[in-house]
């Protein structure tokens, strides 16, 4: 999305009731993460991903979302976390410098319409991989959610030396 | 900036590269008329225009250049230097167009004084040069002027007299009263609005224009001047057209008035995007109707199927401009050139109407400009060199373009003095790009490649031409990029030629499914020659050298790659088993020069896709050069040939090198055993092991309605070719079939046959026959390893004499292997074919002739033998002459010469002895000449003992 259909969506937020913010909640590895509603325009089951031989092993593939050629980014191993068991995982479609991304999760959870000012700084404490793709956290009942980042969690990988083992 | 400017940019920069053209042209023909109105009226277009919208310093430049030309027009005497100055000040133009561009519409500050006052001063040179008055101080004045546009364009019109000129005033704006011959401004916009934009039009616009400027030089019908004026200085309609004039290089060249229509660039790049999507659906619809068997789809989707094709085909030829476009710059480089290094060059361009895809054009551009930098300053040697090699003065560059199989090929070629590969190799040497010893065993064509290693020059200095080490490089990225290949040859002391192969379109690409390590990809076609099926007992096999995989493919080797390995997903777990020595698919891609073969899993089909590049994340892959999204739905990876190639690199060096050490090898063994392969034919004849038979005997494979077959005077015999052909069995006790066919050998000679009866034909095999186990076994020379398989060797000395009773007799057989050299000369095929290899398995090195005349050019020649086998009976110098003349010669007193004739007297014998034969053996006997041959050895070995 532009920064303007952004700011708009943030604006009419903002009317609906002050400074409330949507987020799109994702569970990974145990620890929800909120993206901006905004950002997201998909979500849907990675079916046939097509694996890209000697690509970054966070890349999990590319698949066919509508006519579109979508990057897979399995999100477990961009956080270094073991690989699910079993179980089907989910993804949600993004967009990132014009080009579309798949960011592979465990599970979506709900929508969450938080204000936008509870949004905190990382604690100091927050695990390393939050840390590193974290844009803020939200105290909820009895959990963290972390926002994510998405210029933190793909810019990276796109400095990174990205040739597999 | 206003659309007004930006077409005037536009056209302008068109105007002035096709001056440049003209201008060159015009240098080598200063007597041609039609090229300097041409250049003269585009200058003078330029700067009207450049006056009306108030561009001073382009105007001036302008100005002082057509001036200049002016006197050309009269008949001054064209100069280098002239046309130098000229083309200096249609680069500062355009330096400052770029400037005014860039600022969008504001002309850039800058002082052009030197440069008019150095046209200026051209002029007059020109002036005296001609006759004529002093004209200095009126052109002094004309450039300062401001806005002076009517006034100005006027005094053009008039050459000789510049009077109105010196008439002008500084700082003159509109709004001062009409002067004689000008018209008001609303003339001037009712003029604007009359003219049309069509280019016929301009056309007609042109010679009246012409006319009007003829007529303007008497002291001027002043609305004649003020139309041509009008007509040339107009806004944007006219303004049009007079870029339609100059722009349409086609009608000022005097071609063809084409009807057509300047279209955004944007537009069509959107329609080709949207052809190519209708394209990938239409490829999913027939990937849907495929499997359904009976669909009334089937019909409608066949037509909507041709008609995107034909749209897709139209879409592209929009895209589609000539190649000339590209070389439109090259003949003024060249000229510049050939001054700068005082070297005479001709450029010569073949093809230039050539279309390709216009895109590719943009970016080929700088690398053909490069290329012919580098022929020009690297290339071609200095008149003197080129005089003391015996070449013409001139050095010739040639291009040349043509299509060729979906590729459009470019030549840039030069008769100079080629790459010198000593040089080469010492740079590479130097660089560190390579060992000495690596790049002695290099051809000269693995050492033209350097030239394209970032950084290599062989340049001695840098000339600000070339020499910088920064070209070839970027030149060969800059067309891989756009999916091409760049190869080099030259010849040392000939010239050099570069080739460039470049897909036609970019977009949509045709390629072949594969599939390897359970994932399938997609490979342009293009770049695949054939595709070779592998199998036990095929012919084409995989072999290893040193444990490489190699493919003999018609006695080429390529060097063999697994797909998945490449890839990095073979799933097995030894990596030598990836490729099956038994069984596999190998695609054999070229790129550039390169040929190899990747293995894959298994070949599908081939499928027209739609080029998506790859995400960035995922751009530095080498291996891909983007994905795609198939009729099915799913996405795979097109493989990008000049990856794979580069991955082969590797491997090829090192198993080609290592082939050449092998092949060393195997010539120094076969020296030593005296033995090459030969084809032998397979069958098994009464029990199941293989047997063989040189194939050079055999005449004919035939199979026999076992009906045919008869029997007489207690022998199986079957008509052939008019004779009766007795028929002989392998083994005692076999016969024929009793019913359907029998497959047989036929040997013949000299008009008669023998079928040798034999159970089933197998193969016919190259090898070598290195018998290593001699048999007793009657009808058998021995056993050898044919095609890894203990074979039996048969002797066909046994079976002919069943047949025909003098045809043969018995043999033995020796196997001490000698390593002597024997030279065989023999008028008849059959014999040099039945008794070489029995020479051969008797140990000796057999050399073959078919006369004597033969064998004295080989003697002659310098090869040594230590005897000589000579048929007696031969066409024109028999075998008698034969042995006289070598006793005559010195060299070959005391050689063994062996005779072999079917005539056994008493007579002959002694003739024979006369003659100078050691010994004198009848053809058929062959343990005789295996006798004979080893008595005369042991006793040379005697006498050497």
């Amino acid at each position: 999305m532009s920064v303007l259909e952004h700011k708009l969506n943030e604006v009419a937020d903002q009317k609906a009731g002050s400074d409330m913010i949507q987020y799109v909640t994702v569970v990974i590895g145990g620890q929800l993460f909120g993206l901006p509603i905004s950002q997201v325009h998909d979500v849907f089951v990675p079916e046939s991903v097509t694996r890209v031989p000697m690509s970054a092993p966070e890349v999990q593939g590319v698949l066919n979302l509508r006519g579109r050629i979508v990057t897979a980014i399995n999100m477990r191993r961009r956080l270094h976390l073991p690989p699910l068991k079993e179980g089907q995982m989910m993804a949600v479609g993004i967009e990132y410098k014009q080009e579309s991304y798949g960011l592979v999760i465990d599970t979506v959870g709900e929508v969450l319409t938080l204000p936008a000012a509870s949004a905190e700084p990382n604690p100091s404490n927050l695990d390393r991989r939050w840390a590193e793709i974290s844009g803020g956290v939200h105290r909820l009942d009895g959990q963290l959610m972390v926002i994510l980042d998405v210029d933190r969690l793909l810019g990276a990988m796109f400095t990174e030396p990205m040739v597999a083992a | 900036m206003d659309d007004l400017l930006r077409e005037f940019i536009t056209e302008t920069n068109e105007s002035l590269d096709v001056v440049d053209v003209e201008l060159v042209k015009f240098e080598q023909e200063p007597n041609n008329a039609t090229i300097l109105d041409n250049i003269f009226r585009l200058v003078h277009t330029i700067k009207g225009t450049c006056g009306f919208l108030g561009l001073p310093r382009l105007e001036g430049i302008a100005h002082a250049a057509e001036t200049l030309m002016g006197k050309f027009r009269d008949g001054a005497p064209v100069t280098q230097e002239a046309v130098s100055l000229i083309l200096t000040s249609i680069d500062q133009i355009k330096d400052i167009l770029g400037e005014l561009e860039a600022a969008e519409g504001e002309e850039p500050e800058g002082d052009d004084s030197e440069l008019i006052g150095q046209l200026e001063k051209m002029s007059a040179k020109a002036d005296a040069a001609m006759q004529g008055g002093a004209e200095e101080e009126a052109e002094a004045e004309a450039p300062e002027a401001v806005e002076e546009a009517p006034a100005e364009a006027e005094a053009e019109a008039e050459t000789e007299a510049e009077a109105a000129a010196n008439d002008d005033q500084p700082e003159q704006t509109l709004e001062r009263p009409l002067r004689p011959g000008e018209v008001s401004l609303d003339e001037l916009e009712r003029a604007f609005r009359e003219t049309e934009i069509e280019v016929e039009v301009a056309e007609a616009a042109v010679p009246e224009a012409e006319e009007a400027l003829d007529e303007a030089e008497e002291p001027a019908p002043a609305p004649a001047a003020a139309k041509v004026e009008a007509k040339s200085e107009a806004k944007a309609p006219a303004g049009k057209k007079a870029g339609g004039e100059a722009g349409e290089k086609k009608s000022s060249g005097g071609g063809v008035s084409n009807q057509s229509i300047r279209v955004a660039v944007d537009t069509l790049e959107h329609l080709m995007t949207m052809v190519s999507e209708l394209v990938l659906t239409r490829n999913q619809l027939l990937e849907i109707v495929r499997r359904h068997e009976d669909s009334e789809f089937k019909v409608p989707l066949q037509r909507l199927s041709n008609v995107t094709a034909e749209l897709q085909e139209g879409v592209m030829a929009t895209r589609m401009q000539p190649i000339g476009n590209a070389w439109q710059k090259l003949p003024r480089i060249v000229r510049d050139l050939s001054q700068e290094l005082e070297k005479p060059i001709e450029l010569e361009m073949i093809g230039a109407d050539t279309e390709l895809d216009r895109q590719v054009l943009e970016m080929i551009k700088d690398p053909l400009t490069h290329m012919v930098r580098n022929s020009a300053d690297h290339g071609l040697e200095r008149p003197e060199e080129r005089r003391a090699a015996g070449k013409p003065e001139k050095g010739i560059i040639t291009l040349a373009a043509y299509h060729e199989g979906g590729h459009i090929i470019i030549e840039v070629r030069d008769d100079g003095k080629g790459i010198d590969v000593d040089k080469v190799k010492a740079k590479v040497v130097e660089r560190g790009l390579a060992s000495e010893a690596e790049v002695d065993k290099m051809t000269d064509a693995q050492v033209h490649k350097f030239i394209f290693a970032a950084g290599f020059s062989t340049a001695a200095k840098v000339t600000s031409v070339s020499g910088r080490g920064v070209g070839m490089d970027v030149v060969r990225n800059n067309i891989e990029l756009i999916g091409g290949t760049v190869d080099l040859r030259s010849t040392q002391g000939k010239g050099s030629s570069f080739i460039i192969k470049i897909p036609l379109t970019l977009a949509i690409v045709s390629t072949l499914i594969v599939e390897a390590g359970g994932d399938r990809f997609a490979i342009p076609q293009l770049s695949v020659v054939e595709l070779v099926r592998v199998q036990t007992n095929s012919e084409h096999r995989i072999e290893r050298i040193k444990d490489t995989p190699v493919l003999r493919l018609r006695n080429k080797l390529l060097p063999l790659v697994h797909l998945s390995q490449l890839l990095g997903i073979y799933e097995g777990e030894n990596a030598d088993e990836a490729i099956d020595a038994d069984n596999g698919f190998i695609v054999v891609m070229q790129v550039g020069s390169q040929t190899f073969g990747v293995v894959v899993d298994g070949v599908f089909h081939t499928e027209e896709i739609v080029v998506k590049p790859m995400s960035t994340m995922l751009r530095n892959l080498g291996m891909f050069s983007g994905n795609t999204i198939l009729g099915d739905g799913s996405v795979i990876m097109i493989i990008d040939p000049n990856g794979i190639a580069g991955a082969m690199a590797s491997h090829a060096s090192s198993a080609v090198t290592e082939n050449q050490e092998d092949e060393q090898e195997d010539l120094q063994r076969r020296a030593i055993s005296g033995q090459s392969s030969i084809s032998l034919l397979l069958f098994r004849a009464g029990a199941p092991e293989p047997k063989a038979v040189p194939l050079s005997l055999v005449t004919r494979l035939e199979e026999f309605e076992v009906s045919k077959i008869e029997r007489s005077n207690g022998r199986d015999l079957v008509q052939y070719r008019g004779a009766l052909m007795p028929l002989v069995y392998v083994n005692d006790g076999d016969s024929h079939k009793t019913e359907g066919t029998q497959p047989m050998l036929v040997f013949s000679d000299a008009g008669r046959s023998m079928g040798l009866v034999v159970d089933e034909i197998v193969d016919i095999v190259e090898d070598r026959m290195n018998i290593e186990v001699g048999s007793e076994r009657p009808g058998i020379l021995g056993s050898a390893v044919v095609k890894e398989r203990a074979t039996e060797i048969i002797d066909l000395g046994y079976y002919l004499p069943q047949a025909f009773e003098d045809w043969f007799m018995r043999k033995e057989m020796d196997i001490e292997a000698l390593t002597k050299k024997v030279l065989f000369v023999d008028d008849s095929s059959f014999f040099r074919n039945m008794l070489t290899p029995v020479l051969k398995a008797a140990g000796y090195d057999v050399t073959t002739c078919v006369g004597p005349q033969q064998a004295f050019e080989l003697l002659e020649n310098g090869d040594k033998f230590h005897a000589i086998v000579s048929d007696i009976e031969m066409p024109e110098i028999n075998g008698f002459e034969f042995c006289e003349s070598l006793r005559r010669d010195p060299r070959f007193r005391n050689i063994p010469i062996l005779a072999l004739s079917s005539m056994v007297t008493p007579a002959s014998i002694e003739r024979g002895r006369q003659a100078g034969f050691d010994d004198y053996v009848a053809k058929f006997d062959r343990p005789g000449l295996i006798a004979a041959l080893k008595d005369v050895f042991s006793g040379e070995m005697g006498a050497a003992a």
